[in-house]
């Protein structure tokens, strides 16, 4: 479903991803594992074609998304890392928009919004705006917005990262339920690794850039000789602390609050 | 047409919800109007202009649809800083219709701040020659502000934060509307202020609406509507094409 082969992000001489290849069958639920600045999150772009990868080739159910970027976009839904709300409208209309973009049924369209805000426990706020929300409540509804088309594969980059475990668990039954039953392809980047162990078929571990591990969460402990994924991928990785590169993003960010009071 | 229409309403819900920047971008011209229209009135009735709060009216309001139109615009950057552009930018939709459905909703509510300065010199004193040109003149602000809201989409999608903002707003901006006509008569400029004013596609603009409003024009009502309407093609066509190249 999801195939890599030598794939390669250049950023003027910073090399975010380095030569990788891998590939994700149709079906599978795929972790994505790394520490920050691995180069998960841009791997992620170039697959739903928010950037053109400087080298190597890419297939997404059957398409070249550095090419035919409008036949690629039908195949996926994404839930990001960081927000992509509009915070000016309410969640209902959050999720309205959504639905316009992905052509879900306009009678199909309340329904399935009414189903998605109750399961996150977000219905009766559906009228607040969405600045008004906390991390965790824009969280929710980015995945319950995530969740409204029903994609051949799923992209979800950190989903749960800020979410209680009662919330995760919650969120991941869901998902796990979708696989098996529309047999939809699950792509995910995580820091926790106990949900990776639980849900993951097959893991592949990126570092610096570079793939250096895949399998099964079972093969890499055996092949780490760890008991548990986390220390699988302590050994894996090492156990230096990574520091991301702040970009233009960042700072407006940081701009954006000081505007705001 | 659904997507069109869903980004077409958000940016109207968008202008409607924040009322501090719908007031906050009245000022400008109530200012504009009441300073110059007032305080250079005397000066351009005894060098023989006539009334100049009548000349400056439809300046002023093309001035309001200008920087709306242009803010509209630039608000690409804006989405793309808290997040929201990327929703769209992923959508199972050509990039085309993004940029039309936001660019149309942007200029809907550029025409909005039109038709309120244009209540608004009705308020200081100005009066339309005729009532029966008012429909075209509402159609000519709605193709200004259809031509900036596309030319700010433009530029907003080749930059990354409002860093470059200063640069377009003093370099672009400001001398689209100073050099166009909108304070001054075209007539007997010297030469390089005269061809600046020909290649100002708001010069067009501020010429046809006074020639709707006030019955008299620089170049003619049917080459402003002209030169107008393939300047916005020209930035539509841009616009689109520099949007659907944006990487995040």
């Amino acid at each position: 479903m999801i195939q890599a082969k030598d794939l390669v992000k250049d950023f003027n001489g910073f090399v975010a991803v380095n030569h990788i290849s891998f590939e994700v069958k149709s079906g599978e639920i795929f972790a994505f594992l790394g520490p920050n600045g691995a180069g998960k999150t841009t791997t992620i772009k170039m697959l739903t074609t928010l950037l053109n990868p400087t080298s190597g080739s890419l297939e997404l159910n059957g398409i070249n998304p550095a090419e035919n970027k409008d036949e690629a976009r039908k195949s996926f839904g994404i839930v990001f890392q960081d927000p992509s709300l509009d915070d000016e409208l309410t969640a209902y209309e959050n999720m309205e928009i959504h639905g316009a973009l992905y052509g879900v049924p306009v009678e199909m369209l309340s329904a399935r919004i009414e189903e998605l805000l109750k399961f996150v426990e977000l219905w009766d706020r559906k009228d607040d705006f969405v600045k008004k929300f906390s991390g965790g409540m824009k969280r929710r509804l980015e995945i319950a917005r995530g969740l409204t088309h029903h994609p051949k594969v799923l992209f979800l980059d950190e989903p749960t990262i800020g979410l209680d475990p009662q919330t995760r668990n919650h969120i991941w039954s869901y998902i796990q339920d979708l696989n098996k039953k529309e047999g939809m392809t699950v792509f995910f980047t995580t820091h926790y690794m106990e949900e990776a162990d639980r849900v993951a078929h097959r893991i592949a571990v990126i570092d610096r850039g570079n793939i250096i591990a895949k399998g099964t969460p079972e093969e890499l402990k055996v092949k780490t000789n760890t008991k548990n994924l986390e220390d699988a991928f302590l050994a894996l990785t090492g156990k230096t602390i990574r520091d991301e590169e702040v970009g233009g993003q960042d700072r407006m960010r940081e701009m954006r609050k000081m505007w705001k009071r | 047409m659904r997507v069109l229409y869903t980004l077409w309403l958000r940016q109207l819900k968008r202008y409607f919800r924040s009322k501090s920047r719908m007031i906050g971008s009245l000022g400008q011209p109530l200012l504009f109007l009441v300073g110059l229209g007032f305080g250079f009135g005397p000066i351009y009735q005894k060098a023989g202009g006539g009334d100049y709060l009548a000349f400056l009216a439809p300046g002023v309001i093309s001035m309001g649809i200008l920087f709306t139109a242009i803010f509209s615009g630039i608000e690409v950057i804006w989405d793309r800083q808290f997040g929201f552009l990327k929703e769209t930018l992923v959508a199972p939709v050509s990039r085309f219709s993004i940029m039309l459905g936001r660019t149309l909703g942007g200029a809907t509510v550029a025409t909005i701040q039109g038709i309120i300065v244009f209540l608004m010199t009705l308020v200081v004193g100005f009066r339309p020659v005729s009532l029966l040109m008012l429909p075209v003149a509402l159609v000519i602000m709605f193709i200004i502000a259809l031509l900036f809201t596309a030319l700010g989409t433009g530029l907003a999608s080749m930059l990354e934060d409002m860093q470059g903002f200063q640069l377009i707003m003093n370099f672009l901006v400001m001398p689209t509307f100073f050099l166009s006509g909108a304070l001054f008569p075209l007539d007997n400029l010297p030469g390089p202020i005269s061809f600046i004013a020909k290649i100002d596609p708001l010069a067009y603009g501020v010429d046809a609406l006074r020639s709707t409003l006030i019955g008299t024009s620089h170049f003619g009502l049917g080459t402003d509507f002209l030169v107008l309407s393939l300047f916005t093609l020209f930035f539509l066509a841009l616009g689109s094409k520099l949007f659907s190249r944006i990487q995040i």
